[in-house]
């Protein structure tokens, strides 16, 4: 895909992420939308899937460390291809399959449950360290919050990923600035981020993670990358691409009204307006 | 007296590893810096690329566990009861038992029995945690050939299993051409009508010594090893309940929430019968050579047997 492609692809994911919290009336906007560029960067652009067999050994792995997100997460799988992006309708509803958080038993492209933050770092650990043992050469991806990397199980994760130079390892850090309580760095600060990662051994590298172009360079960098793993730290704004959803630590986790709803789906609409004429 | 042959259970999970290494090559091994004393460190010699050492930090150990299950590998993650059970609950909660991997959890230095080390070090609690886990299987064996039965029906079973072993070297009691392990199925090692004595671990060789000493009063005691705390074989144990009437458990463990609890929770839904559970009483153990702390927590044959004659006798 090209970056104007890739622009209008984000945009409806966007706009399956406010259906799909509008819809269930809860879920988490915030972290989805300042990952959605992220998301759509990995499942149209660089990740070796096929969404007609989310079982192929060889595919390229994706863990969601930061479960919460699963509007962003789901709405991508969804647009790509593993399940019908009318079913977003249906997430958090009682016997839905579109659970809370990710759950690998009965989501399609779904490689890791999760949602317990610090958890999914190490699966995806354990996923890369099977393909160095095994002789395999899928590699995997991890998304993390910066509050989540707060948590003790994340530098124990990275330590073991550094120590191991698995270079068939990419962590992304969507460094959006808020967490729940508010600033990251006034709540308990994570900063310098970059300075831990290479202390643990880790290949760092900025990126905006809202410019493809230099989304792309960042994950061929990564690509490019031998004896360590990768950690891709991604400027974002929390809640991009909805006006009022921008910069707020109040759009973390609660879901629009109506009247914010329809505010939301016109932001967007006339984004995809403006897309289109280019 | 004969001499009875001794086994760590722990010694004997790390020789089955090795068994089985050659004939699963899928099987892989975890270990959080005690190989040396969770004996993994015998599967290590054999298949050094396929025992990882993940440092002092079990609950990353289980997610990575967590990672390779997903590729087809069977890994068993070991470390001492309190740090799995205890350090990484939720690590097996949300990261094996919700997304039902095949981790199998091999926990050692279970219980009072490891001594010296204290109770920071004796999980009294474990059995409690994993069997709330919706789907875990506990498995408690009770000596060598138990154990090694145990550790390659884990790697058949398709789930999370949790296996309970002690450092403390036991007799070797299921020693015979009969003996069948199967996930689930509890083992009656004796017979007898006055009173049922449900057992598991180290304990199960002590409540034979008890029984032993009953018969002597003239008390007949059926013994039954359940070494599957979870799924538990509840027909067993309500089939002994309707022969016996009353029913003791003994465990190595709390009496709060472990094969005691699991055993009334059968018995209060299916067949009410009064229980006496013997095990420790809601304290935390201490210092001290195994041997004497089985005594002090009232675990030995004699104590068994002490409480169990008071039990029948109405007392
Ligand atoms: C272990 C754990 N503790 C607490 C939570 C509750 N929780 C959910 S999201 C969140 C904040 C996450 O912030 P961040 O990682 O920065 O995510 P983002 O801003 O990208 O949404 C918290 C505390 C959790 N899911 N897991």
């Amino acid at each position: 895909m090209n970056v104007l492609e890739l622009k209008k692809t984000a945009n409806e994911i966007r706009k399956g992420i406010i259906e799909a919290v509008h819809s269930a009336k809860s879920g988490h906007p915030g972290g989805s939308l300042s990952a959605a560029d992220i998301f759509t960067y990995l499942y149209f652009e660089e990740m070796n899937i096929d969404p007609s067999k989310p079982d192929d050994p060889d595919r390229d792995r994706f863990v969601l460390s930061k479960g919460h997100v699963t509007p962003g997460y789901y709405s991508t799988l969804a647009h790509r291809g593993y399940f019908p992006v009318e079913d977003l309708k249906t997430f958090r509803h009682v016997g839905s399959y579109l659970q809370g958080h990710p759950d690998r038993k009965h989501i399609p492209g779904v490689d890791m449950s999760s949602g317990s933050l610090g958890q999914g770092i190490s699966a995806a650990v354990g996923m890369a360290l099977s393909a160095k043992m095994s002789g395999r050469s899928y590699r995997t991806y991890t998304l993390l919050g910066d509050g989540e990397i707060q948590e003790g199980q994340v530098w124990e994760a990275s330590m073991f990923a550094g120590h191991r130079k698995l270079d068939n390892l990419v962590v992304i850090v969507d460094n959006n600035g808020l967490q729940i309580d508010g600033n990251i760095a006034e709540v308990c600060s994570p900063y310098p981020i970059d300075k831990k990662f290479e202390a643990f051994n880790f290949h760092v590298i900025h990126t905006d993670a809202h410019d493809f172009e230099q989304i792309a360079a960042a994950f061929a960098e990564a690509r490019q990358t031998k004896g360590m793993p990768t950690a891709i730290i991604a400027k974002s704004v929390k809640g991009k691409g909805v006006s009022f959803m921008e910069n707020q630590a109040s759009w973390h986790g609660s879901a629009p009204n109506d009247e914010q709803y329809a505010i939301a789906m016109e932001d967007l609409r006339k984004v995809g307006e403006a897309l289109c004429q280019k | 007296m004969s001499e009875v042959k001794k086994i760590a259970t722990r010694e004997s999970y790390g020789n089955a590893l090795a068994e089985c290494g050659a004939e699963y090559e899928n099987l892989v091994v975890l270990d959080a810096d005690l190989a040396s004393a969770t004996k993994t460190g015998i599967f290590k010699k054999a298949f050094p690329d396929r025992h990882i050492d993940c440092g002092i930090a079990e609950c990353n150990m289980v997610g990575i566990a967590a990672g390779l299950a997903t590729t087809g590998k069977i890994p068993f993650v070991s470390t001492f009861a309190m740090f799995a059970a205890g350090r990484a609950f939720e690590q097996i909660r949300n990261s094996v038992a919700y997304p039902r991997l095949n981790v199998k959890i091999g926990a050692t230095h279970a219980g009072i029995s490891v001594g010296e080390d204290g109770a920071t070090h004796q999980c009294n609690e474990d059995i409690a945690l994993m069997r709330a886990i919706p789907g875990m299987v506990v498995i408690s064996p009770a000596d060598d050939v138990e154990a090694r039965a145990a550790v390659r029906a884990a790697i058949e079973y398709e789930g999370p299993v949790y296996l309970r072993f002690g450092r403390l070297a036991v007799p070797v009691i299921n020693d015979n051409p009969d003996y069948q392990f199967e996930i689930g199925r509890g083992i009656t090692l004796r017979e007898g009508q006055d009173i049922t004595i449900i057992s598991t671990g180290l304990c199960v060789s002590e409540s034979l010594k008890a029984a032993e000493l009953l018969e002597a009063d003239g008390i007949q005691a059926k013994v039954i090893n359940i070494h599957t705390i979870k799924p538990l074989d509840e027909e067993l144990v309500v089939a002994a309940a309707k022969e016996t009437g009353k029913i003791v458990t003994v465990e190595e463990h709390s009496v709060i929430g472990g094969l005691g609890s699991a055993v009334c929770d059968a018995l209060c839904a299916k067949y009410p019968a009064p229980v006496l559970k013997i095990g420790i009483n809601d304290v935390f153990g201490e210092s001290g050579p195994a041997a004497e702390l089985i005594k002090k927590y009232g675990l030995d044959g004699q104590s068994i047997y002490e409480k169990v004659r008071a039990f029948v006798k109405g007392k």
